[in-house]
């Protein structure tokens, strides 16, 4: 028995319960791993203001969506059903009528963008407060943001900076309903965009790669033709608001 | 041509499982891969509401999470109730867990954190506009509404 041992050399170590082991770590990491990626809506909340002086806000350049408790909708002061809620929120993106309770779209031209970034290069030149030099700097950014949004999307309409749709909830309105509203604002924007990328640069926006270079000049263009405006406004009382 | 016969006559040979372990473990390194820990044991019910136009928190590591839902267990009542962490909190306990969660990361990291609230859906508004108003205070205000994958 001895000899024989020893002429097969070292017995080798039984791996029979190596399958046992790596079910039990299998086992281990399948119950306190989740798999499920977190998704949802992102907003941007605005800073809090230390004087709240309220802000001239023209009406036609506010699209005032109500949620009351009962969840049900009141878009500009009218009941409105949730199905149309995505229309409203593009008609008021584009003002297609050029109607005058919506915003008044201004068209943006390569020559108005060259002649102000013309202008404000040397105010930046000139201007010797360092605050106003910033100041001046910020403007001259946005104007050469728009110039090549001109350039690669040729003239457009731009809303106006202030224009906003502001979304105000009641106290008992259902956190549902609420989702159901910002998904609905969300995906009216994010149709808008897709027709433009769709009809100026023959690709869906969702599509363009926000790692690539070019792609990121387009998708900045298109964002700024047709901007995130949901306004995560103070929260108000629903209720006196209406009739 | 012995040989053959002599093999024959022990009948068919158990199939190797020499190989199961590593089959085993490919398995386990692709759910090592494929998941992450999970964060907290929820004292809340969290039931998300659905949502179409969703998008996907990129990094993990830079999101924390604020749940509000009726507690799990009975006792504590149906009203929503909102958990950081490992515990039920308070709307005054939001200022000192958002600075906590700034502390652990680095300072060029610090504005791209987004606090996620994961909110059932039955929660009366109310309680989430008293949560965000908190937020804005605390100035954390990248957030994102949790929502499941609908339609």
């Amino acid at each position: 028995m001895l000899k024989k041992r020893k002429r097969e050399g070292v017995q080798e170590i039984n791996a029979g319960s190596m399958a046992d082991i790596a079910f039990l770590l299998l086992i281990f990491f399948l119950v306190t791993t989740t798999m499920d990626t977190d998704a949802g809506i992102l907003r941007l909340l605005p800073p809090v203001l230390e004087d709240v002086n309220e802000m001239e806000v023209n009406k036609r350049d506010v699209y005032e969506v109500l949620v009351n408790d009962a969840d049900m909708l009141l878009v500009e002061g009218q009941m409105m059903d949730i199905k149309d809620l995505r229309a409203g929120a593009k008609e008021f993106m584009t003002n297609p009528a050029n109607s005058e309770n919506l915003p008044e779209k201004k068209r943006i031209t390569a020559a108005e963008c060259q002649q102000r970034i013309a202008e404000y290069k040397s105010f930046v030149a000139g201007a010797t407060d360092p605050e106003l030099k910033d100041g001046y700097q910020k403007t001259l950014a946005k104007w050469e943001d728009k110039l090549t949004a001109v350039r690669l999307l040729g003239d457009f309409m731009e809303l106006p900076s202030n224009a906003v749709i502001s979304l105000q909830t009641g106290s008992k309105t259902s956190y549902d309903m609420y989702v159901k509203v910002q998904n609905e604002l969300e995906a009216g924007i994010r149709e808008l965009r897709e027709e433009l990328s769709k009809e100026k640069f023959g690709r869906k926006f969702s599509e363009l790669d926000d790692k690539k270079e070019e792609d990121q000049a387009l998708i900045k263009a298109v964002r700024m033709v047709y901007p995130q405006r949901v306004s995560e406004a103070e929260p108000v009382d629903v209720t006196k608001k209406q009739p | 041509m012995s040989r053959f016969k002599d093999t024959g006559s022990k009948g068919t040979p158990a199939i190797s499982t020499a190989s199961l372990p590593d089959i085993i473990f490919m398995l386990l390194f692709f759910f090592m891969v494929t998941t992450v820990m999970r964060e907290v044991d929820l004292l809340v019910k969290v039931s998300l509401p659905e949502a179409t136009e969703t998008t996907k928190l990129e990094d993990k590591a830079l999101v924390d999470y604020i749940y509000i839902g009726p507690p799990q267990s009975k006792s504590l009542g149906t009203e929503p109730l909102m958990q950081l962490n490992d515990q039920f909190a308070k709307l005054d306990e939001i200022d000192p867990w958002v600075k906590a969660g700034e502390e652990r990361r680095e300072e060029v990291l610090k504005p791209k954190i987004t606090r996620s609230l994961k909110v059932d859906k039955e929660t009366a508004m109310k309680i989430v506009t008293d949560v965000k108003q908190e937020l804005r205070k605390s100035n954390a205000l990248k957030i994102n509404y949790s929502t499941a994958q609908g339609r």
